[in-house]
């Protein structure tokens, strides 16, 4: 079994089914994508993991341990955090205030400035603008900053929910070399993206979802040429 | 004049006190509690209770007093918290409409069944919990002690809940969940939880001002609730509704114009509510982010 | 195992269909209604139940506000009290008859409508309902303390003690207080007066309504309260739309006004609480929001088990026991008693299906045990 195992999943929405059946497995220290267009279910499938949506079948196993009761709050604390589609950043809230509730779960008030300090160092035009409110950013520096915000609590498992959208591409280049740099600290990374070749350049493995569940599976490089995928995801460049 | 200045500093510091529940609650559920007010006057009943219940509490004088304050903001508090778990979180996902109702509902709950325990006739309130008559002249008004001290307690609250908010995690996880609920739980904040503690906070604010009100006109009724949470409404709108630092200063405006208006009209006080609604209406049709306004009242 | 024969189901009795049976429910009201005086015209009842058609013509206007345009408006009294002081000053100012006193009403509370109504009804529905309750305080407070004297120069409206000798209705030179012989008959005013409301409360207030509500403008209603945003998309303005739905509350509280100043002869500002309002919020949230039968229901039930009840001790605490209702109703019937949704609050299809099941299974065991009689 993987370290995060999805297995049989349906989630719906009232009567709505947006996942069927689903299935996955993301193992301790990659860094996996999820692929799909606007409804595939790539959203709910996050939310479904970080406990805001509960599956009606099926089960998520993490680390051996069922998540079906857990509410979303201690999740966070276990070490499952994600960065939401659109930021939702605190826009009233100062940047180190934004950085600052991001160690909700934190006890030790010491640990928690190191580790605003370790996310300026990796992101310093944060830094520049710690006491400007976090709705004068701009996108990308907003994107950078939800990226902080989740890994102050140091996360096992990180989620992204389209770190991409509304970004422009050297922005979008930078936001991926630092979900790289998470990476490689120890950080699972569950990617969500409509930007596939973005997402498979830094994947180890990626998943496509159509209408809720899983149709394609592999190694990062083979969908990359896998003409299905190119043809769907990747359009023409 | 300056006597007027004074009366309404001290009548803001109660508004603002009971303003600062609605807010806070309105910030963070945009839900205008309508019971608000009558737990402002629960909190004034219960006080009353507890100096009449104990027998030889007269001789602990001030501590007694101070005692009942505290122990009455927490069974407010507890109210209030109550109050939103049995009412208002089964219909967090209901219309708009179903909640306010229920808010109604809960409103004549809270007054006629403190009727039903208090009586329908104005309640006196001790002599001796009234803390004395003494007074202090400042330029060509005066003061009374008691009033002094009560601004003092009012204006401590206030200041400590400023400290709490902009300070402290939970503050700061409850101004989190009035800007984006969603994020904050993505943060590990157990939103319920937090909810819960602004109805507490929140109510434990409007029965301390319950006390002093007690304290310092010496009469309470069941209905006394109705009126003070409507002048608190409209003094946390002037302010700038959803704002901490709003409601303070809405209330104490209020409280300075109402005085005023009481001034200008010889003492005559039968216009000085149509005044304070009259604001009321003025502000939400011309500026209804109030004087601090930073955020935008949206439509339905 | 015996096998119960059952005879194949017949066309259903014409009791199971809900429309056949609204129709029979809605008869009999109407004859009640109307039968009552015959039986019982004490003063008592007659006062009574007068109170309670008034409610019932108050609870169909705030239906118009509440149940079909989604608008808590909390202050619902003040057009009642501008009906009445309007149709009492013009009646006793102007020396008029009621019934010209009428058009002046109705203009008195459009204005009144559109001034109140013109600002707030762009706010949030959590702040409309706290407004439109200061209003009523205003007008209340404003009340209290309004002294007018008639053009003569004596006193017309004395502040807190309201107007007295208020002009009952007349028509050409005959008024309710002259009483009517029919065919041997005398009917007194009270009686009189209680069939001209009667009357007005059904037709104007529940038929005028139904009419209204399903129409084009009902549908609009319907669709702003639905989704405002999408009723916007489709073209529908929605604040001339609330604002009709507000004018018309306005009107026919007004009217019910002067129904309530004539029928007390007087106005006294004491009855323009806030409670006032809540009772007939609670008529109509309790009944069924924007349901026609339901809030008639509402209306009476509000009206009358008040004045029921006045002889037993615990019900001092009438409105201790309508706050926990309301609070009930909301957490777990919130459409009220008699949805709108609903042609009936049950169905009577499933109490046919309920008792056929109940006939057949008895019909099965009767049938088992004569079986095992012969065995034995």
């Amino acid at each position: 079994m993987s370290w995060l195992e999805v297995s049989g999943v349906d989630v719906h929405y009232g009567r709505i089914q947006a996942l069927r059946g689903l299935s996955f497995g993301v193992d301790q220290g990659e860094i996996v994508s999820l692929l799909g267009n606007n409804g595939a279910g790539k959203s709910t499938t996050l939310n479904m993991l970080s406990g805001i949506l509960r599956p009606t079948a099926g089960t998520v196993t993490w680390q051996g341990e069922d998540l079906a009761k857990v509410p979303p709050h201690d999740l966070v604390a276990r070490g499952i955090v994600q960065v939401p589609e659109g930021r939702r950043i605190f826009s009233t809230m100062k940047v180190e205030e934004n950085l600052l509730l991001g160690g909700y779960r934190v006890s030790n008030t010491k640990l928690i400035a190191q580790r605003i300090d370790m996310v300026y160092d990796m992101m310093p035009r944060l830094k520049e603008r710690r006491n400007q409110e976090g709705g004068t950013l701009s996108g990308g520096e907003q994107q950078m900053l939800a990226i902080g915000r989740a890994l102050i609590s140091e996360p096992q498992l990180l989620l992204l929910d389209e770190p991409s959208m509304g970004l422009a591409p050297l922005m979008v280049r930078e936001v991926m070399n630092i979900i790289n740099q998470v990476n490689a600290t120890g950080t699972t990374v569950l990617i969500v993206e409509q930007n596939a070749k973005a997402a498979l350049r830094i994947a180890n493995r990626a998943y496509v979802l159509e209408t809720g569940s899983v149709t394609l599976s592999g190694p990062a490089s083979e969908l990359a040429k896998d003409p299905r995928v190119v043809e769907a995801y990747l359009g023409t460049d | 004049m300056t006597q007027v200045l004074i009366d309404g500093l001290f009548l803001g510091c109660v508004y603002a006190l009971i303003a600062l529940g609605y807010s806070m609650v309105y910030g963070i559920i945009k839900l205008l509690n309508f019971a608000h007010g009558d737990i402002f006057m629960f909190g004034a009943m219960i006080a009353f209770t507890m100096l009449t219940a104990v027998p030889g509490l007269q001789s602990a004088g001030i501590v007694a007093v101070f005692g009942v304050l505290i122990l009455s903001m927490f069974l407010t508090g507890g109210t209030g918290v109550l109050i939103e778990a049995v009412a208002y979180k089964p219909l967090r996902s209901a219309p708009r409409l179903s909640l306010l109702i229920t808010a109604v509902g809960m409103s004549f709950v809270l007054e006629y069944g403190v009727k039903q325990f208090w009586g329908s006739k104005s309640i006196t309130w001790p002599q001796w919990a009234q803390m004395g008559a003494g007074s202090i002249p400042i330029f060509d008004g005066t003061i009374t002690i008691s009033r002094l001290v009560l601004m003092a307690v009012s204006i401590a609250l206030m200041v400590g809940l400023g400290f709490y908010i902009n300070g402290t995690r939970q503050g700061r996880a409850m101004r989190a969940i009035a800007l984006d609920q969603r994020a904050s739980t993505l943060m590990g904040v157990d939103v319920n939880r937090t909810i819960s503690l602004v109805f507490f906070i929140g109510s434990a604010l409007a029965g301390a001002a319950g006390v002093m009100f007690g304290m310092y006109y010496g009469a309470i009724g069941f209905m006394m609730g109705f009126l003070l949470g409507l002048k608190a409404f409209t003094a946390a709108v002037i302010g700038g509704i959803g704002n901490m630092y709003g409601a303070m200063l809405g209330g104490l405006t209020l409280g300075l114009i109402e005085r005023t208006t009481v001034y200008f009209c010889n003492g005559d006080d039968s216009w000085k509510d149509v005044v304070s609604f009259g604001l009321l209406i003025l502000f939400l049709t011309l500026r209804p982010t109030g004087i601090l306004g930073d955020r935008v009242v949206e439509r339905m | 195992m015996a096998s119960a024969t059952i005879a194949p189901a017949l066309k259903q009795p014409a009791w199971t269909n809900d429309r056949n049976v609204l129709r029979v429910l809605a008869i009999v009201f109407v004859v009640f209604v109307y039968v009552l005086p015959l039986i019982d015209d004490s003063t008592k009842t007659m006062d009574f139940m007068t109170k309670a058609m008034i409610y019932v013509f108050l609870g169909m206007g705030l239906n118009v506000v509440v149940g079909y345009a989604g608008l808590l408006d909390l202050g619902y009294i003040a057009f009642y009290a501008i009906g009445a002081y309007t149709c009492g000053i013009l009646t006793q100012a102007f020396h008029i008859p009621q019934w010209a006193a009428v058009p002046g009403v109705v203009v008195a509370c459009i204005i009144a409508g559109i001034i109140i109504g013109g600002p707030t009804l762009r706010l949030r529905s959590d702040y409309l309902a706290i407004v439109t309750l200061g209003f009523g305080e205003i007008i209340r407070v404003t009340a209290r303390n309004l002294t007018i004297d008639a053009p003569d120069g004596s006193p017309m409206v004395r502040g807190p003690s309201g107007m007295a000798n208020i002009e009952q209705w007349s028509f050409g030179g005959w008024s309710f207080t002259d009483g009517l012989n029919i065919g041997g008959m005398f009917i007194r005013e009270q009686v009189i007066f209680y069939y001209f409301v009667t009357t007005i409360a059904l037709v104007l207030g529940v038929f005028g309504i139904s009419r209204l509500a399903n129409g084009r403008l009902g549908r609009a209603w319907k669709a702003v309260r639905d989704d405002e945003d999408a009723a916007e998309a489709m073209g529908i303005n929605t604040y001339t739309t609330k604002i009709t739905a507000y004018i018309i509350g306005a009107v026919w509280a007004g009217l019910a006004g002067q129904l309530s100043a004539t029928q007390q002869l007087s106005i006294a500002p004491t009855s323009f609480e806030f409670l006032f309002s809540a009772l007939i919020l609670m008529a109509v949230v309790i009944g069924g929001m924007g349901s026609t039968p339901g809030v008639v229901l509402g209306a009476m039930f509000v009206s009358l088990v008040p004045n029921l009840l006045r002889n037993y001790e615990w019900a001092e605490n009438r409105y201790l026991y309508f706050g926990i209702l309301l609070v009930v109703v909301m957490l777990f019937r919130p459409k009220g008693f008699w949805p709108a949704t609903d042609i009936l609050p049950w169905s009577s299809e499933k109490i046919h299906k309920w008792l056929t099941a109940r006939k057949a299974a008895k019909a099965g065991k009767d049938l088992i045990a004569t079986e095992e009689d012969t065995y034995e």
